[in-house]
């Protein structure tokens, strides 16, 4: 076995902060061995189970679905688990937390500010009458799934924070993730919650912060295209606003 | 013990190739807001009258004027297809259970452009 393992190693320079004991973070090299079938994630554990069992960071799945391993690779955010180092190989791997988050530790970011927005949007089926149980569940076309589908793909990975320029400027904004969520409800033929999302997603933190960089998209490991969610909730607004403030038989 | 905040790089646009094309892209506007000045005091001299306006037809054949006009052109024009190419991600139309190819959207709006310019050229042209 160890005969048909080539010795062929690569470099990992992994962003460092143990808090308390850091002013700053810093990068630390690593060599570890090279193998063609090797992700990010399985060099990281590489390092903390033969150099450093202090490396810090969020894993789960290894397999692109619990959205837990998001980091910034050679300075795009990518899931670690989806990042295979034969991209880069020989060149070295740059691995920092992703970007536009408090650093907790290492590799690990803080999601606090995620998790109160995620529940403001209300990213649930909400109905303004309530039926019984025993009067069966809500049915839905195969049509009216795929009206919506793409944008329920989310992971929650926030690689779509780490490459929105607007959060870092603005980290007030709603979000990519979150926005798409809006619309992946309000899409929902069961879901009677539009007029509620409205006050969030077409508030001052909402759709209108967002000037279509697009990078959120182009990240999404999942194809969820939020910069396209947000596009038809800034149209489907407007024209709203259009109906009610503009035309005369509008209802303000 | 708090976490650590990562500095806002003043020059964050530089950091990714989309970023500086998304800047370039808005940077295109500072053009086209230039183009409605040089547009509105057109109108201002020609109601100063003929004098006025010829000098000001003369102002605008000079070399810095007709640069100004191609640079400006340029950034519309980029602008403008940047902006059709999107069109079709905010623009989700469904005609009974099916929903429209985003190719189609996409050449819809080139058509309507085209009839717009189309209008706009023979009003200008047919005197």
């Amino acid at each position: 076995m160890t005969s048909s393992v080539s010795s062929a190693t690569i470099t990992l320079e992994v962003l460092r902060y143990r808090p308390g004991r850091d002013q700053a973070p810093a990068f630390q090299s690593f060599q570890v061995p090279y193998r063609e079938d090797w992700v990010v994630l399985d060099a990281l554990n590489y390092i903390k189970d033969q150099i450093d069992g202090s490396l810090s960071y969020r894993w789960s799945c290894r397999m692109g679905v619990c959205g837990s391993c998001g980091m910034m690779v050679n300075g795009t955010p990518r899931l670690s688990c989806a990042a295979f180092l034969k991209e880069y190989y020989p060149a070295t791997v740059r691995v920092e937390p992703l970007e536009h988050f408090p650093i907790e530790r290492d590799l690990v970011i803080s999601l606090d500010d995620f998790m109160q927005k995620l529940p403001a949007v209300r990213p649930w089926i909400v109905r303004q009458d309530d039926r019984p149980l025993d009067a069966g569940e809500y049915r839905q076309t195969p049509a009216e799934l795929d009206w919506y589908k793409q944008f329920s793909m989310c992971i929650n990975c926030l690689l779509c924070y780490s490459a929105c320029p607007v959060y870092e400027l603005e980290p007030r904004f709603i979000g990519p993730a979150a926005l798409a969520l809006v619309a992946r409800y309000n899409l929902d033929s069961r879901d009677q919650g539009r007029e509620q999302r409205q006050e969030i997603a077409a508030g001052p933190d909402g759709v209108w912060d967002c000037t279509l960089v697009g990078e959120c998209s182009t990240v999404c490991p999942k194809d969820v295209d939020p910069a396209g969610a947000i596009q038809r909730l800034k149209l489907s607004s407007a024209l709203e606003w259009v109906k009610n403030v503009v035309l005369p038989w509008g209802r303000r | 013990m708090s976490p650590y905040y990562r500095p806002v790089r003043f020059d964050w646009w530089r950091k990714r190739r989309a970023y500086t094309l998304f800047v370039v892209r808005e940077l295109t506007s500072v053009f086209i807001a230039g183009y409605a000045i040089v547009l509105l005091l057109l109108l201002r001299r020609l109601a100063e009258g003929r004098e006025a306006y010829e000098a000001y037809l003369q102002w605008l054949a000079t070399p810095g004027m007709m640069a100004f006009h191609i640079v400006a052109l340029a950034a519309a024009v980029f602008h403008s297809l940047t902006w059709f190419s999107l069109a079709p991600r905010a623009m989700a139309v469904r005609i009974g259970e099916r929903r429209l190819q985003p190719r189609t959207i996409l050449w819809a709006n080139y058509a309507a452009w085209a009839v717009v310019s189309a209008i706009a050229a023979w009003m200008v042209l047919r005197a």
